[in-house]
């Protein structure tokens, strides 16, 4: 039978344990700081005591008589032999002295405010939520405590300090904790309201007279190799605090003189808060024999590795697998290569009936081995069987309806597929498994773009959800095809890239095929239907792509350059096909099919595209070599005299600037004037100089993959061909270095382009010294950005989601917290979904456009 | 019947949102007939309903995600405004971190103040105005300090270009000056203001004490608006400013109080109250979110602004701020400092219903969002 849970944890509830209760949950009281006799085995009374529970296979704990890993552990405790105060609390126990009567034992608030007060804090905790009741708390505590006359006996109230970390002192003379103990006592429960404790709370339980001690399953002992045992921080700090509580025992009996028992009581306080805090500011931490600070309770808790962020709210999972991922265009957009060896160890639980029992046997008899086989099985009671060899044979004769069959992972399984950082949720998207040779994950260079991949030895991870509500869910909610919207801004986040859009490209804007080329393209991407393809020998481009679309499909749209693409009833009439329609981030074409026929079949027909062009591509021929960058003598001549001109101009500006003929412009001065002259001037003539570039190098590949958004842009062309251009800093051209110039190799002075970070030669003539130097520091100056970015965005982005998990929409439409405060009556004030609309809006052109038509 | 068309839209308004409806409104030909319009209204419904959220959503996520995710795009370089010196704005990852954080005090407070249009087309009246409205301080005016020790006095000569320069005359200075001055005897002999002390101590650090209190008193404008700068807007000319007075700004008659705004949120908070506020935090992150050319739908950060505004004052994603509220123990201590709210939480006894994520995800049950939010019950016979 499957475990299943019948108990859902409702609440929980915080609290604080009086030592009554502390005594009543022991399992043993410890009374000596041995943990182990001579046989090894634990002391009774000690801190290993077996009643605490176990940790040592075989043994059996004496308190619910369960073995390892199912006895949950008990605590103990251990009387101390001169109370102490709870680090935790001192801050608590300090507001409390100080704002009640060390007479009467009243708060210092007068009768008749004591009422309203309460009245005040009695609501205020369900309608405003425990922060705000706190503060007012705080304010009223804050308020009182400095009075010094009780206005109840009106008698006198000397001051409090507290000298950090747990020191009270009254007139210099220092309250020992018997004494605080004793003025907390005092108290009455009336008046502990006005401090927000819970009902039955006694203050003097802040000043510890027991302690508790953990389970022993809490701090587990390490045998080392050497047979040696190697015991936790905690029990180190324990022991030491059962020792010196021994030795305070002794001496008080022994009658010891007070100055010794002091030294041990305050060795005693140390210890205790070093136990529950070892980073207290003022307190030199408790260390290990090596000098290693010892990790207690406090820092178990805190921190991005303490228990709660690293063991709580993160999970670690089986049957998953990570490698090193790889492209593959021909797989589909929602499958993922997965290598046979590690779909050998993957596997998915199949349980036996009447139907499958034939089918499943063949998994049996191939075994774990064997693809596609079987590794384990799980009979009826629960237990497991390894398939091996030698069990096969009787696995094979017992097996019947009703055993599970853990089998080996198949073509068609559903799989989690994640990369991190797993910043938003097209970080993990469900795939389909298909099973390939090799060692690396495959994946559609398409799906790169959300998971942020590149193949330049980027891993990622893969799941395998184990039962059917899992599966389902991952399948109809995380499945690439789902996905292909982006939630931020509406638009698809898959799409083409590089080759498959250069190919595409190619294809609707130039080439002209035979119908054997056609037929053999499109079959090559999945097509097996050619009706559609005109019956003609001489096939267009854009005809073969045709084919693709869906045949009532309608769409006016733009290209990358502004031109018109249009789309009638499946038919490309006019326009190419570039990264304005098929492009990740814009994809306009893909998302109006995404529209009208759903999110199965787009990603089938993107895949279809993404294969068309890449094919295309590979037939064609296409490559990018340093001939693609040279430019005509003619073009040539032309950059060089609009880069010499802006030079020129912008000498002028600076021979103005010294004659003093500059105006400023309006709020500037006139240095600034110049700066900004010169700025504009210089990258004026560099694009200029890119214009000239791409429009000069009509058919390189280059060119082309710029044209079509694949890869490059005029920036880069001009970068390579014409002039690498102004490199600057922080919004200004370089200005620091050296003094009063940027490098020695300059004048002093010199506010000419060229010293000034102005890189006037281009990347395939190379750069001259000075300016790689100028060209290094822009560098620089970048990867120090982004060093210091990524830190400061992710907590920004912790934050953010810390702060907004727990927002949802309700079924009323509204968006509301966890405690069901109304944030937002209507989600983004129309209650739209993004993911399901067209950047935000829902398209109300195309309604009246298909209405007006019908 | 293009009145009666509209009528016909305006029925639908409980059914569809205002912003489809203005599409509609102006989509439509003018010569459209009834049908097709009920027709279009009714198609516009069905693809209203199919847009709009399901119930359960992590509308909160999704949010974050959309703002955190293209985080790592933004730069952390300021603008340096226009290139005077203290006319920086803050953009970028920074100013989106200050205005989440809810920060009292910002780098860059700066303001857009819109004039009417008396004088929005003049330049030189804008530029009068917004002289006007800068900040002097005493210390500014002052070409010369003379300290004679003997006779205990402090002379200050006066620029008297500046002065000139700001339409003020050394009269009004000596004036304002004498209110504000005590202990001091003030004289002032053609451009230059002698201070001698009451009382003859023989200290001089009170000299230089008052020395350097003199450059700090307002002679002329606002507080707190340290530069002006008019610029072109378009069609009008309008005043930027570094340094923010809301409050007094909006005083001034020539200034166009409906379009003038502050970038200080909780600034913008006293004066125009939270609604404002909220609008004032869209409208600053949209900003720096375009300005980086990224795309992020607007939903997503009204989401975060009305999640600061909720309680009626401008909190911050901050541990002190929005997470501090949140009910369950367990989802503020999994933040950030977690031994101060297990500690508060036992002693004040609280109670954590887990109703939201992470505590669930701690204890190993269903998150209660999505698509773990409806239970199934089934009757058993």
């Amino acid at each position: 039978m499957e475990r299943q849970v019948y108990k859902k944890i409702n609440s929980i509830i915080f609290g604080v344990f009086s030592p009554k209760q502390i005594m009543d949950l022991a399992a043993v009281k410890v009374v000596t700081p041995e943990l182990y006799d001579r046989e090894g085995y634990p002391v009774d009374g000690g801190l290993m005591d077996i009643r605490m529970g176990v940790i040592d296979p075989g043994m059996r704990c004496k308190t619910c008589g369960q073995k390892l890993k199912e006895c949950p552990g008990h605590f103990g405790y251990i009387g101390l032999a001169r109370p102490v105060v709870h680090i935790k609390f001192v801050r608590q126990v300090y507001d409390l002295l100080r704002s009640s009567c060390k007479y009467c034992g009243r708060v210092l608030v007068p009768e008749a405010n004591l009422k309203k007060y309460l009245g005040l804090l009695e609501n205020s905790s369900s309608e405003e939520g425990f922060e705000a009741r706190r503060r007012k708390i705080k304010a009223i505590v804050t308020k009182y405590k400095l009075k010094d006359k009780c206005p109840h006996c009106e008698k006198k109230q000397d001051k409090i300090k507290l000298e950090k970390p747990y020191n009270f002192f009254e007139n210099e003379i220092r309250l020992s904790p018997i004494e605080v103990r004793a003025r907390l006592e005092k108290l009455s429960e009336e008046d502990l309201e006005l401090f927000g404790y819970f009902k039955g709370f006694r203050p003097e339980w802040m000043i510890l007279t027991v302690m508790q001690i953990p389970p022993v399953t809490m701090r587990p002992s390490i045998t080392l190799e050497s047979g040696e045992r190697s015991e936790d921080d905690l029990t180190h700090k324990l022991g030491d605090i059962v020792r010196i509580n021994q030795r305070l025992f002794e001496n008080i009996n022994a009658g010891a003189p007070e100055v010794i028992i002091e030294d041990l009581w305050d060795l005693l306080q140390y210890h205790v808060t070093t136990f529950f805090d070892n980073e207290v500011a003022q307190l030199p931490p408790a260390r290990h024999r090596g000098g290693q600070v010892l990790k207690t309770v406090a820092s178990r808790i805190k921190s991005k590795e303490g228990r709660l962020r690293h063991n709580l709210a993160g999970k670690r999972t089986d049957f998953s697998a990570r490698t090193v991922i790889s492209p593959d265009p021909f797989i589909d957009l929602n499958e993922v290569g997965v290598p046979v060896s590690m779909a050998m160890s993957l596997t998915i639980p199949v349980r036996v009936t009447e139907w499958n029992k034939e089918y499943l046997i063949k998994f049996v008899q191939n075994g774990p081995k064997k693809y596609p086989g079987a590794n384990y099985i799980l009979k009826m009671d629960g237990k497991r069987k390894t398939i091996t060899d030698e069990t096969k044979e009787e696995i094979l004769q017992e097996l019947g309806e009703g055993y599970i069959i853990e089998r080996h992972l198949m073509d068609g399984d559903i799989a989690l597929f994640n990369r991190q950082p797993s910043l938003h949720r097209m970080s993990m998207m469900c795939h389909k498994v298909k099973v390939l040779p090799g060692r690396t994950f495959r994946l559609n260079p398409a799906v790169c773009n959300p998971y942020n991949a590149d193949f330049d030895g980027d891993e990622m991870n893969l799941h395998i959800p184990q039962n059917e509500e899992a599966r389902a869910e991952a399948q109809i909610l995380m499945l690439v095809d789902t996905q292909i919207i982006s939630p931020r801004y509406g638009l698809s986040v898959v799409g083409c890239i590089q080759d498959a859009i250069t190919g595409n490209y190619l294809l609707t804007k130039e080439l002209v095929l035979t119908r054997a080329e056609a037929v053999s393209l499109l079959y090559n991407c999945g097509v097996e239907d050619f009706s559609r393809l005109p019956n003609k020998e001489k096939i267009d481009g854009r005809e073969v792509f045709s084919v693709l679309l869906p045949e009532d499909f309608s769409f006016n749209g733009k290209d990358k350059s502004g031109n018109e693409v249009k789309i009638v009833a499946g038919k490309l009439k006019s326009g190419v096909m570039d990264k304005a329609n098929l492009g990740q981030e814009s994809g306009l074409m893909l998302r109006n099919v995404y529209e009208q026929y759903g999110p199965a079949y787009t990603a089938d027909l993107l895949g279809k595209i993404s294969k068309l062009g890449i094919t295309v591509l590979a037939r064609r021929g296409f490559s990018i070599g340093i001939g693609d960058l040279d430019l005509s003598k003619d073009s040539r001549d032309e950059i060089k005299d609009v880069v010499d001109k802006s030079e020129e101009d912008v000498n002028k500006l600076i021979k103005n600037y010294y004659d003093h003929k500059l105006e400023p412009l309006p709020g500037r001065t006139i240095l600034e004037t110049l700066e900004v002259g010169i700025l504009s001037g210089l990258n004026k003539a560099r694009n200029r100089s890119g214009d000239i570039a791409m429009k000069q190098v009509v058919n390189s590949a280059a060119v082309t993959m710029a044209r079509c958004g694949a890869r490059g842009n005029p920036l880069n062309m001009a970068q390579m061909t014409a002039v690498v251009g102004q490199q600057a800093l922080r919004g200004k051209r370089i200005d620091t270095g050296f003094r009063e110039r940027t490098l020695s190799y300059f004048q002093k002075h010199d506010l000419s382009p060229k010293a000034r970070g102005f890189i006037r030669n281009n990347f395939k003539s190379g750069l001259v010294p000075n300016e790689f130097f100028f060209g290094a520091m822009t560098g620089r100056d970048a990867l120090m950005d982004t060093a210091l970015r990524t830190p400061k965005s992710g907590y920004l982005y912790r934050r953010l989601s810390n702060a907004m998990q727990d927002l949802k929409v309700e079924y009323d439409g509204t968006v509301r917290d966890a405690s069901r405060r109304i944030i937002q009556f209507s989600y983004g004030e129309d209650g739209l979904d993004v993911s399901k609309t067209k950047n935000g809006v829902i398209d109300v052109k195309n309604v009246i456009e298909r209405v007006m038509e019908e | 019947m293009k009145a009666d068309n509209e009528k016909l839209i305006e029925s639908y308004s409980d059914k569809l949102p205002p912003s489809v409806l203005e599409e509609i409104k102006v989509g439509v030909p003018g010569t459209i007939s009834k049908e097709k319009l009920i027709q279009i209204l009714d198609r516009s419904i069905l693809v209203y309903k199919n847009a709009k959220v399901h119930a359960g959503e992590c509308v909160g996520l999704v949010s974050a995600e959309s703002i955190g995710e293209p985080g790592t795009q933004m730069t952390l370089n300021t603008f340096h405004f226009a290139g005077v010196a203290e006319m920086n704005v803050t953009t970028g990852l920074p100013r989106i971190i200050e205005v989440f954080d809810s920060r009292k005090i910002i780098s860059t407070p700066s303001m857009e103040v819109f004039l009417n249009s008396k004088i929005n087309q003049d330049v030189e009246k804008v530029r009068q105005l917004a002289s006007s409205i800068k900040e002097t301080r005493f210390g500014e005016l002052v070409s010369e300090y003379s300290l004679n020790i003997f006779e205990q006095t402090l002379g200050i000569k006066l620029n008297s270009e500046i002065i000139a320069d700001k339409g003020l005359t050394t009269k009004d200075i000596v004036k304002l000056i004498k209110a504000k001055v005590k202990n001091f005897e003030v004289e002032s002999k053609s451009d230059e203001i002698i201070f001698t002390q009451k009382s003859k101590s023989e200290d001089i650090k009170d000299l230089y004490g008052i020395k350097e209190k003199l450059k700090e008193i307002k002679i002329k404008g606002l507080k707190g608006i340290v530069q002006v700068l008019p610029v072109k807007r378009g069609e009008e000319y309008i005043i930027l400013t570094s340094g923010t007075n809301l409050k007094d700004v909006l005083a001034l008659p020539e200034v166009d109080g409906t379009r003038t705004v502050s970038n200080d949120i909780h600034e913008v908070r006293e004066v125009f109250g939270i609604e404002a506020a909220r609008q004032a935090i869209i409208n600053e992150v949209y900003k720096v979110v375009e300005s980086q050319g990224l795309n992020i739908n607007i939903r997503h950060v009204m989401l975060v602004s009305d999640l600061m505004c909720v309680g009626g004052v401008v909190k911050g994603i901050t541990r002190y701020g929005v997470v501090s509220e949140k009910a369950s123990v367990l989802a503020r201590a999994s933040f950030e400092t977690p031994l101060k709210h297990l500690i508060n939480a036992a002693l004040e006894g609280e109670i954590d219903n887990l109703t939201s994520v992470v505590e669930n995800v701690m204890i190993n049950q269903p998150v209660p969002i999505g698509t773990g939010l409806p239970g199934l019950v089934t009757k058993m016979k």
